[in-house]
C-alpha cells in the first residue's frame, strides 16, 4: 500500500508578521551600513563575526531553544521567517547558520549538560562557528563507509584519519563528526560509527584548504593525527550514530535555504525586465513565480508539520529534491528570459554578474546535504518501492 | 481541511466508491451509471454545496466544496459536478436561486465576453464551456450582471474535450434569461476565472493523488527481468519525481483553495495563489501523466485500463478558465508591474 503524501495547509502565525518587519528593518540598516551587498552574493565574505554577533544580540540564533541555553523558546515557523528573510537578502550568515540549524539541536539532544551550558549560549550569541565532519576521501553519500578511526584511550579517544569537503573548517570553533569506533557487523553495515563533538583547537588537527571552482575557500581537508577527544565529547550512543539521524534531518532538508540560494537572479530578472516585459519574458517569469510560490508553500507546510510534532520525512526529502533542482535550473532559465533585453538597459549588467556567480555555484546545489540520487531513494522507500 | 470538510469529503468518497468506481465506469456500455451517481450526489446535497439553504442549496462552506472536488478528482468523475458547484456559487453570490439539475457556466475562457443588452437579453459567445451539452441551465456572467439561462435557449456546437466530454461553444443570440441580478462588488470576469482555476487545480491534484497510488501499486505488481519493476532504481527515481509533481499540485491547489475560502476579496494574494495553482497543477498534470504512462507501459495505453480516465481529464482541465500560459503571462506582468522591490514581499505574504 502506498504511503500517502500529506502537505497540511499551514500559514505562518500572526506573530510572524511583526517579527518579519523587525528582521527587514535590521537587514536594511545593515545594508545601509555597508555590512553586505544584497545584490552580489559573490562579493565579500559570506561570514562576518560582527554581523553574527549582532544577529545573536537580536535573539535570532537558536531562537527555538530552551531559555536556559540562551534560546528564546520561539517556534519553528518564527525561525522560518528569519531564515527566509536573511536568505533572500543574501546576508552573511555562514558563521552561525550550521550551528543554528543542525549542530545546536544535536547538542541539545545528545551532549552532557555541562557541555550544553558551555557551548549553546555562545552559539546563541553568534560567537561560535560549527563545521560538519561527515565526508571522507572514500565516503561521501555512502556515509557509513567512513573510516576515520577513534581508538579508546584513558579518559577519551584518539582520532586518526581524514575528513574532506568540510565547509567552514578553517573558521570553525567546533565540528560535529562521525568517527569509527567499531567495525561494521555482517548484519548491520551502519553499525560502528559514533558522533563526536570536536574542539578544532585540539592538538593533532590540521586544516588544509581545498579551493572551489569559483576560486572561493569554503571546502577543507581536515587531518586528524592522534587528536584526543575527551569522553564527555561523545554524543549519544557509542557505535550507534546511525540511530541518531532522525527528524532533525527533515528540518535540514526542507528549509527555505533549499530553494532560495539563487533567488537573487530572479529578482534581478524582474529588475532588468522593467515594468512592461514582452510576452515571452512575462510568461516565463510567471511560471517561475508560480513554481517558487509552490515550493515555499510546500516548505512552510513541512516546517509546520514538524512544529506540530509530525514526522514528514518523505515530504521533507521531496522539498529538498524539488527545491534544489529548481534553484539549480533557475540561473539558465533566467538567462534565457533575459536574452532579448536591450544591452544598454541599466540593470542588465548587474544581472549578468549575478548570473556568472549563480551559474558557477549551481552544480553544488543538488549535491550538498544529500544528493538528488540519495533523496529519490529515500522518497522511493517512503512510497513503498524498496 | 475543516472538520465539516472531512465529513462532506467522506460522504462524497462513499458515493463515488459505490456508484462511480473507475473500473466499472470504464467497462460500462452506456451512461446509466451517470444518472444514478448524479441523483445520489444531489440527494446528499453535494451538487449545490455552494448554494445557501434559502436559495435551494445545502449551504456548505467554500472549504467543504473544495473537499468534494478533491474527491471527485480522485475518481476522475465524468459528471458536471465541478461545473454545477461553480454555477451555484456564481448565482448565489448575486442572490439568485439555483435550479435543480446539472449546470455549467459561461464564459469559461478569460478572453470571451457576454453582454446584457438594454432589452434584458444576453448576447455573445462562450467557447469551451464544459458539459454545456449535458447541463439544463447555465449561470452566466455578463459584465456586472449574473444571469440564469436555459441551455436550450442557446446555440451549442458539438465540441468535445481531450477526455471526450462535452466542451461546447455556446452562442447567445439575444437570449432571454430566466433571472438576472447585479453581481456583487469585486465579482468580475477575472475573479470568476480565478475561481474556476482553483476548482480545476483541486480536481487535478485529486487525480494526481489517484495516479500516484495506482502507478506505485502497478510497479510493485508488475514483474520484469524476474523482479517487480519497483525494484529498479530507474523506475524508483521516476516515481520519486512523480511524487514530487503530485506534492506540488496538491500544495498549490489546496493552498489556493484555503486562501479563497478565508478571503473576502480577490486581492493580490488571491491572484498569486490562484494563478500559481493553475500554472503549477497544469505543469504537474503534464509531467505526471508522462511518468505514469511510462511506468505502466503498453497496458496503460489501452482503452480497458483506467489510467487514461485520469490523464486525459486532467490534461483537458489545463485549458479551462485560461490555460497555464495565459495565466503565467498575467502573473509575470503583474509581478513586473509591482517591481523588483515588491516581488519577495508578495511571495512572503502567502
Amino acid at each position: 500500500m502506498t504511503a500517502s503524501l500529506a502537505f497540511d495547509q499551514i500559514r505562518l502565525p500572526p506573530e510572524c508578521d511583526e517579527l518579519r518587519r523587525e528582521v527587514r528593518a535590521f537587514l536594511i540598516a545593515e545594508i545601509a551600513a555597508g555590512t553586505f551587498d544584497p545584490h552580489h552574493p559573490g562579493h565579500g565574505d559570506a561570514h562576518s563575526k560582527e554581523f553574527s554577533r549582532r544577529v545573536g544580540a537580536k535573539g535570532w540564533i537558536g531562537m527555538t531553544w530552551p531559555k536556559k541555553y540562551g534560546g528564546r523558546e520561539r517556534n519553528f515557523l518564527e525561525r522560518y521567517v528569519v531564515t527566509e528573510e536573511f536568505r533572500v537578502a543574501n546576508a552573511p550568515v555562514r558563521l552561525h547558520f550550521v550551528a543554528d540549524r543542525q549542530s545546536g539541536p544535536i547538542l541539545i539532544k545528545y551532549a552532557p549538560e555541562h557541555v550544553k551550558m558551555d557551548i549553546l549560549p555562545r552559539i546563541c550569541a553568534g560567537e561560535v562557528c560549527f563545521a560538519i565532519g561527515m565526508s571522507e576521501p572514500g565516503s561521501g553519500s555512502d556515509l557509513f563507509a567512513a573510516k576515520t578511526k577513534a581508538t579508546k584511550t584513558k579518559g577519551g579517544w584518539l582520532i586518526n584519519g581524514t575528513k574532506i569537503w568540510t565547509s567552514n573548517a578553517h573558521i570553525a570553533d567546533y565540528m560535529l563528526a562521525l568517527f569509527r569506533t567499531s567495525p561494521p557487523t555482517k548484519e548491520n553495515r551502519r553499525h560502528g560509527l559514533t558522533q563526536f563533538l570536536v574542539d578544532m583547537k585540539t592538538p593533532g588537527i590540521k586544516v588544509n584548504p581545498v579551493y572551489q571552482l569559483t576560486g572561493a575557500h569554503d571546502f577543507n581537508e581536515v587531518v586528524f593525527e592522534d587528536a584526543f577527544m575527551p569522553d564527555d565529547h561523545v554524543l549519544g550512543e557509542i557505535d550507534g550514530a546511525w540511530k541518531q539521524a532522525t527528524s532533525e534531518l527533515a528540518y535540514e532538508r526542507s528549509g527555505p535555504e533549499r530553494f532560495l540560494e539563487t533567488f537573487y537572479v530572479l529578482s534581478g530578472l524582474v529588475r532588468a525586465l522593467g515594468d512592461k516585459p514582452d510576452i515571452r519574458s512575462a510568461e516565463g517569469l510567471g511560471r517561475l513565480v508560480a513554481q517558487l510560490h509552490t515550493l515555499r508553500r510546500m516548505s512552510v507546510s513541512v516546517n509546520g508539520m514538524l512544529q506540530a510534532g509530525k514526522e514528514p520525512v518523505v515530504e521533507g526529502s521531496i522539498v529538498k529534491d524539488m527545491g534544489t533542482v529548481w534553484e539549480q535550473k533557475l540561473p539558465n532559465r533566467v538567462r534565457e528570459l533575459a536574452a532579448f533585453i536591450e544591452e544598454e538597459e541599466g540593470n542588465r549588467a548587474t544581472l549578468e554578474e549575478q548570473l556568472r556567480f549563480a551559474t558557477m555555484i549551481a552544480p553544488k546545489l543538488t549535491i550538498q546535504g544529500g544528493t538528488t540520487e540519495v533523496l529519490r531513494g529515500i522518497i522511493a522507500r517512503g512510497l513503498g518501492l524498496r | 481541511m475543516s472538520e465539516s470538510g472531512s465529513i462532506v469529503a467522506e460522504t462524497a468518497a462513499r458515493i463515488f466508491a459505490d456508484l462511480a468506481d473507475p473500473q466499472e465506469v470504464n467497462r460500462a456500455r452506456d451512461g446509466a451509471w451517470k444518472g444514478r451517481l448524479w441523483q445520489a450526489l444531489a440527494d446528499a446535497g453535494l451538487t449545490l454545496a455552494w448554494v445557501p439553504e434559502e436559495n435551494g442549496g445545502s449551504g456548505a462552506e467554500l472549504a467543504d466544496g473544495f473537499a468534494i472536488l478533491g474527491v471527485a478528482g480522485r475518481y476522475a468523475a465524468a459528471v458536471p459536478l465541478a461545473e454545477t458547484l461553480l454555477a451555484g456559487w456564481l448565482l448565489s453570490r448575486a442572490g439568485l436561486r439555483a435550479p435543480e439539475g446539472a449546470m455549467s457556466l459561461a464564459p469559461a475562457r478569460p478572453e470571451d465576453r457576454l453582454v446584457l443588452n438594454a432589452d434584458g437579453t444576453l448576447s455573445g459567445q462562450a467557447r469551451g464551456v464544459p458539459f454545456a451539452k449535458e447541463a439544463r441551465h447555465l449561470a452566466a456572467l455578463a459584465g456586472s450582471s449574473v444571469a440564469l439561462v436555459e441551455t436550450a435557449a442557446c446555440r451549442l456546437n458539438e465540441g468535445v474535450s481531450l477526455a471526450g466530454e462535452p466542451s461546447n461553444t455556446v452562442t447567445f443570440d439575444s437570449v432571454k434569461p430566466v433571472a438576472v441580478a447585479p453581481a456583487p462588488a469585486g465579482l468580475n470576469q477575472p475573479a470568476l476565472m480565478l475561481m474556476g482555476c482553483v476548482v480545476r487545480s483541486v480536481e487535478t491534484a485529486g487525480a494526481l493523488e489517484a495516479i500516484l497510488e495506482m502507478t506505485v501499486r502497478y510497479a510493485n505488481e508488475r514483474v520484469a527481468f524476474e523482479r517487480p519493476i519497483a525494484k529498479f532504481q530507474a523506475v524508483q527515481h521516476n516515481l520519486a519525481r512523480l511524487a514530487g509533481e503530485v506534492s506540488a499540485a496538491m500544495t498549490a491547489a489546496y493552498s489556493a483553495a484555503d486562501a479563497i475560502a478565508r478571503a473576502d476579496t480577490f486581492d493580490d494574494v488571491i491572484f498569486l495563489e490562484a494563478t500559481a495553482a493553475k500554472i503549477r497543477s497544469a505543469e504537474a498534470a503534464q509531467e505526471g501523466a508522462a511518468i505514469a504512462h511510462q511506468v505502466h507501459g503498453a497496458i496503460g495505453f489501452t482503452n480497458e485500463h483506467i489510467l487514461h480516465r485520469y490523464t486525459l481529464r486532467m490534461l483537458s482541465w489545463r485549458d479551462d478558465f485560461g490555460n497555464e500560459s495565459y495565466w503565467a503571462a498575467a502573473l509575470g506582468n503583474h509581478v513586473a508591474a509591482r517591481g523588483a522591490d515588491e516581488f519577495w514581499p508578495l511571495v512572503a505574504a502567502c
